[in-house]
């Protein structure tokens, strides 16, 4: 396939990530305003917060206006579960998606048919960043279903002008053969199952460099740049690092640019804040801090300071790509206990709540995460106490089933459930250490 | 009439069968009975101590988790057959057995059979019925040692 001038080729979408910063600044104003307006016009939990400060849409004056605006925190969406947020009334909710939330229940978000469009844009903006173009084959490994990654990818790739095949996530040998066969240019999955894949190829002899395959798009879960720079030599790709979350609408929030130094993000669409998790006062740029996300162009949820949890900090150097939407340093950790597991989110209150419904009371138990070629494994041992033991093999058997059974069902991915005697887990002097993770860093 | 079988849960690892044994031993504990039965990752070990509530109090001491299960004994005559006759006339009354475990006593020349039993009342009633001999805890005792 001949290659052509990248430049040449980038869609019109991609417009908006060069824009000169005082029309950035400008518009990203105008459409703050905007949403602020809408929110309080429609969700009664933002106007509550904004009256109980004293505060009315018309507080937002300027962009740094917004610190003074209250937070939106997951437990919110949780709390208003299924559909308390929403802005649009169900007739205009072209699309509902769930993530995983911090108890039994995910979280829910909703889109308008306007949302969706934004969405394919930035997903648009994020394909042609990591160097691909229309006429590009593009392997969709993220998996399709409730779970953003899996659409949203699709219809970026879609709109983007690229061949796109669906494979969601996945019988690996399947993948191979497709990736193999019909003359893939790009792929999309989590970091680690593209690992999976190179480990797969090498054992039926086939050589990833030999492919078409020059682009990898990674998200979904955090991985270094050793790795990335492991994943660029053994499959002769880019392998590019992207950022997204459901709340916030999914992937092509941010992402790596052909410099592969930090994620630019779409800060026309999600404006970006960093704050001092602790306080909650915006940082000075460069500093590291809590990333707060809001929607500048989400009609059905909007999410205005959505605190993401996640650490980073701002590049302050332009970069030599050319863009001048801002960069974030790679995700350096988390404020909160989450942890993700072959690209999912878990929480390990989501493993106490599986644990309660089958035992009713909450033993010792430790969450311990291993990676076995490439892929993430999650075991949770629990402790066998003089409720649940009994005398019978079978019914320790069940007992192991029901809450493997539990567990899955709460945390949507297949865990191992290991029982253990008593004071096999080591206790801790003060905050309980839940989740050991041996997985390489 | 029913014997307290001590039954202990055990990670399928080196060594962890030695250590409830091994507290056993320190605070002077005979076992009279011992069985382990066993699955990928874990195992039950069932035990017949002569005091079954000091053997869980030492046990527990110990860190293990124990439940006390009534179990039945029974003696017969260490013959071919001996244990084929019994397992008949269980059978034949729809009696459901959940495990069992035997050992022979050659003094005596006799093999005790220890069942777990759904309903080990019925089961009592009905070997005695038919002229078995239900051993007593202080008779496996005897019947044990030398």
């Amino acid at each position: 396939m001949a290659r052509t001038n990248p430049a040449a080729t980038a869609p019109a979408a991609s417009a908006a990530d060069y824009l000169p910063p005082d029309a950035l600044r400008r518009l990203q104003l105008e459409r703050l305003q905007r949403i602020v307006r809408r929110a309080w016009d429609r969700v009664d939990l933002f106007r509550t917060r904004m009256e109980a400060r004293g505060l009315t849409p018309e507080a937002v004056g300027s962009l740094p206006d917004l610190a003074a605006l209250p937070f939106t925190v997951k437990t919110d969406l949780r709390d208003t579960y299924p559909f308390g947020l929403f802005a649009s009334p169900m007739s205009e909710v072209v699309r509902l998606h769930a993530s995983s939330g911090t108890t039994g229940k995910p979280i829910v978000v909703a889109y308008t048919q306007g949302d969706l469009d934004v969405w394919t844009e930035a997903m648009v903006r994020t394909l042609a960043a990591c160097g691909c173009h229309k006429g590009d084959v593009i392997q969709n490994a993220y998996g399709y279903g409730l779970f953003t990654g899996g659409l949203g990818a699709h219809y970026g790739a879609e709109a983007l002008g690229a061949t796109v095949i669906p494979t969601s996530g996945g019988q690996t040998d399947r993948q191979l053969m497709v990736l193999k066969d019909f003359g893939v240019t790009a792929i999309c999955s989590t970091p680690s199952y593209f690992l999976h894949l190179m480990e797969r190829a090498r054992e039926m002899g086939i050589d990833l460099a030999d492919l078409p395959l020059r682009v990898g798009i990674f998200g979904a879960e955090p991985w270094t740049d050793a790795m990335r720079i492991r994943i660029e030599a053994e499959g002769g790709i880019k392998a590019y690092d992207i950022y997204g979350l459901s709340e916030i609408t999914g992937p092509g929030v941010a992402s790596a640019c052909a410099q592969q130094e930090g994620l630019h993000l779409f800060e026309d669409l999600f404006y970006p804040e960093i704050i001092d998790p602790e306080t909650g006062h915006v940082v000075p740029e460069g500093q590291e801090g809590e990333l707060v996300l809001t929607t500048l162009c989400k009609w059905a949820m909007p999410m205005i300071r959505y605190r993401t949890r996640d650490i980073t900090s701002f590049i302050t150097e332009p970069c030599g790509c050319g863009r001048t939407i801002r960069r974030i340093r790679r995700i350096a950790r988390r404020t909160d206990d989450m942890f993700i597991v072959r690209g999912v989110n878990v929480f390990p209150s989501q493993v106490e709540a599986a644990i309660l419904t089958v035992e009713g009371t909450l033993p010792h138990y430790q969450i311990l995460l291993e990676q076995r070629e490439g892929l993430d494994q999650m075991e949770v041992q629990i402790e066998v106490t003089r409720d649940v033991f009994s005398d019978k093999i079978r019914a320790m058997e069940d007992l192991q089933r029901n809450l493997a059974h539990a567990l899955h069902s709460s945390i949507g991915i297949r865990a191992a459930v290991r029982l253990v005697e008593p004071h096999a887990i080591e206790r801790s002097m003060g905050k309980a250490r839940r989740v050991i993770d041996r997985r390489p860093q | 009439m029913k014997i307290h079988q001590l039954s202990v849960f055990l990670e399928n690892k080196p060594g962890r069968l030695g250590e409830p044994c091994q507290a056993l031993a320190d605070a002077g504990v005979t076992i009279l009975t011992l069985s382990l039965a066993e699955t990928n990752q874990f195992g039950i070990l069932r035990l017949i101590v002569p005091d079954s509530e000091k053997g869980k109090a030492v046990l527990e001491q110990a860190g293990c988790v124990v439940n006390v299960t009534e179990v039945v004994a029974t003696s017969v005559a260490n013959r071919p057959g001996g244990l084929a006759d019994i397992l008949q006339v269980i059978e034949d009354a729809g009696i459901n057995v959940e495990y069992m475990y035997a050992f022979s006593v050659r003094r005596q020349d006799r093999a005790v059979l220890v069942f777990r039993f759904d309903d080990p009342d019925a089961a009592i009633a009905l070997l005695q019925a038919k002229g078995f001999h239900v051993v007593e805890p202080v008779q496996l005792l005897d019947q044990a040692t030398e």
